[in-house]
């Protein structure tokens, strides 16, 4: 167990050696990904520009569930990589590497694509957060504070199941990469949002069956001490590390169930 | 003319080349169409008309804007400016033939692929759950014209931040910038109908409404008359203000260009 954790370690420091050898552009990228993620949010200010309330969501409680959505997406980001590199390794067949090495293919993938500068976009996240969080009136105990701790790694963990999953259509789509795409990008506009403002099928969909309800939506219901618009069992609002859990088991299945499926492009 | 005809051929099958990345992507674009929907819906719960927009007008605004996303090409183009970087674009000089009107041509060649492969469907999607507003005959026409002008806007903006390139050697950061403004301000990310009343004076000052916003009001048949010309013009007057600008600057690069080794 302590092994990977050391290897990852070293082909990470690698990476953040190799990215900081290049300041200036190091900085620029930094910078560059902190400003485009403005544009998500301003789309937020925007909408409330003309409502008050958005279903039963005022301004600071969208922009609790916004920033949190993309501290937890930069994060996953960060740490995980965008799984977009390898569709084209599966397209040279380059995977065939991946595959003769004593080490599991999924680390190795998610080992290998370590990019500082996705900090920016979680900064970002961090500037909205310290700003909304003190104009909501969050009664603190030790029920909120420790959901506050774990809300994030679990965010992240179903985040990265459920991209992990979506890379894995690239197994059968070669040059079908953006498809994940819709699971990343568009996982994290509709965690941005509350879940109870999308229509029933969509949200049975995208919410529960891909769960990303359980990314913001229910752990900030918990925190803010808000009725539930959709009025499902207060329990609900506390699965998140759950089904985290059970994210990440799914999504270790279905790439074991890809990688065996994996022909060679041959080369 | 016949050249400019075969460089746009390659640049339709470039992106025909691979039917499973339009799938991809038309995938991703109706999963981005229905949240975005169903989002603005919530704004229509308390009102009924944001900046002169029914729910129909912004239902359409959010399909056509996922139809056209890859059509106008929004994100991130740099081919040019990688050309520049390896030095390729010094044999590009070399050719009897301007590198602006090339990718121009080509760009012309690939914006009518993704606005039937990408476009058509993504909206037929959205067609089929919402109820959409759809144009008159002659707006429907105005609407491909004004498509079409947005393209080369789109393509003569790319062109210019691309020729960036001879001067700095890493563009992303450029690019980022380039990017930040023409998504925001040219109403991919949300209709200029919902902006404040001094953004949206703002945003339709700059070339960025251009690319977007302005066709799609044709088809919802906000313009008349002299105003439908009067911003076909207007969109016609900034593509050639940035193919003027991308010109000069690529002859300014052109001129300090040392490109080495061999």
């Amino acid at each position: 167990m302590v092994e990977p954790v050391i290897l990852w370690r070293r082909l990470v420091g690698a990476q953040i050696r190799s990215q900081l050898q290049y300041r200036v552009s190091f900085v620029l990228d930094l910078v560059g990904a902190f400003l485009i993620s403005f544009i998500d949010f301003l789309a937020v200010l925007v909408i409330f520009h003309n409502v008050t309330r958005l279903g039963t969501w005022n301004v600071r409680e969208v922009a609790f569930l916004y920033a949190f959505s993309s501290i937890s997406f930069a994060l996953t980001d960060l740490l995980i990589g965008h799984l977009d590199q390898f569709p084209q390794k599966i397209r040279d067949g380059n995977f065939d590497i991946l595959l003769v090495r004593p080490r599991s293919t999924l680390f190795q993938v998610i080992g290998s694509d370590f990019q500082l500068r996705r900090l920016g976009k979680a900064i970002q996240g961090l500037l909205v957060l310290g700003y909304v969080i003190g104009s909501l009136d969050i009664h603190w105990d030790a029920g909120r504070i420790g959901m506050l701790v774990v809300m994030v790694p679990a965010a992240i963990v179903i985040f990265g199941s459920v991209w992990v999953v979506g890379g894995c259509l690239a197994f059968w789509t070669t040059d079908g990469g953006e498809f994940s795409n819709a699971f990343s990008y568009g996982g994290n506009f509709m965690a941005q949002y509350p879940v109870d403002i999308l229509s029933a099928w969509l949200r049975r969909f995208l919410a529960y069956i891909v769960p990303l309800a359980f990314v913001c939506y229910f752990p900030s219901l918990y925190i803010l001490d808000k009725p539930d618009p959709l009025r499902l069992p207060r329990f609900v609002e506390l699965l998140s590390p759950a089904v985290a859990l059970a994210a990440a088991c799914v999504a270790g299945l279905v790439w074991r169930f890809a990688v065996r499926h994996y022909r060679s492009a041959g080369g | 003319m016949r050249l400019d005809w075969e460089i746009a051929k390659l640049g339709w099958r470039r992106y025909a080349a691979y039917p499973w990345a339009t799938a991809a992507g038309i995938f991703t674009n109706t999963v981005f169409g229905f949240i975005q929907a169903y989002i603005l819906l919530a704004v229509y719960r308390h009102r009924s008309d944001v900046g002169g927009y029914d729910t129909a007008d912004t239902l359409t605004y959010v399909w056509l804007a996922q139809a056209l996303i890859m059509t106008v090409y929004m994100f991130g183009w740099q081919e040019l400016a990688l050309r520049i970087r390896d030095g390729s674009i010094a044999t590009d000089l070399a050719r009897p033939l301007d590198p602006q009107r090339y990718w121009l041509a080509y760009d012309l060649g690939r914006a009518p692929y993704h606005f039937i492969f990408r476009g058509v469907l993504p909206f037929a999607v959205g067609a089929l759950v919402f109820r959409l507003h759809y144009p008159s005959v002659p707006n429907a026409l105005a609407f491909v014209v004004s498509v079409a002008l947005a393209v080369v806007v789109s393509l003569g903006f790319r062109f210019l931040y691309n020729s960036s390139a001879f001067w700095l050697i890493d563009v992303r950061g450029v690019m980022m910038v380039s990017l930040t403004l023409s998504l925001f301000l040219s109403g991919m990310v949300m209709p200029l109908a919902f902006f404040p009343g001094w953004l949206r004076t703002l945003a339709h000052a700059l070339p960025f409404a251009s690319i977007m916003q302005t066709p799609i009001d044709i088809w919802l048949g906000k313009h008349h008359g002299a105003a439908l010309v009067g911003v076909m013009a207007l969109q016609a007057f900034w593509a050639l203000v940035f193919l003027g600008l991308g010109r000069l600057t690529l002859r300014a690069g052109a001129r300090r260009l040392v490109v080495q080794g061999g």
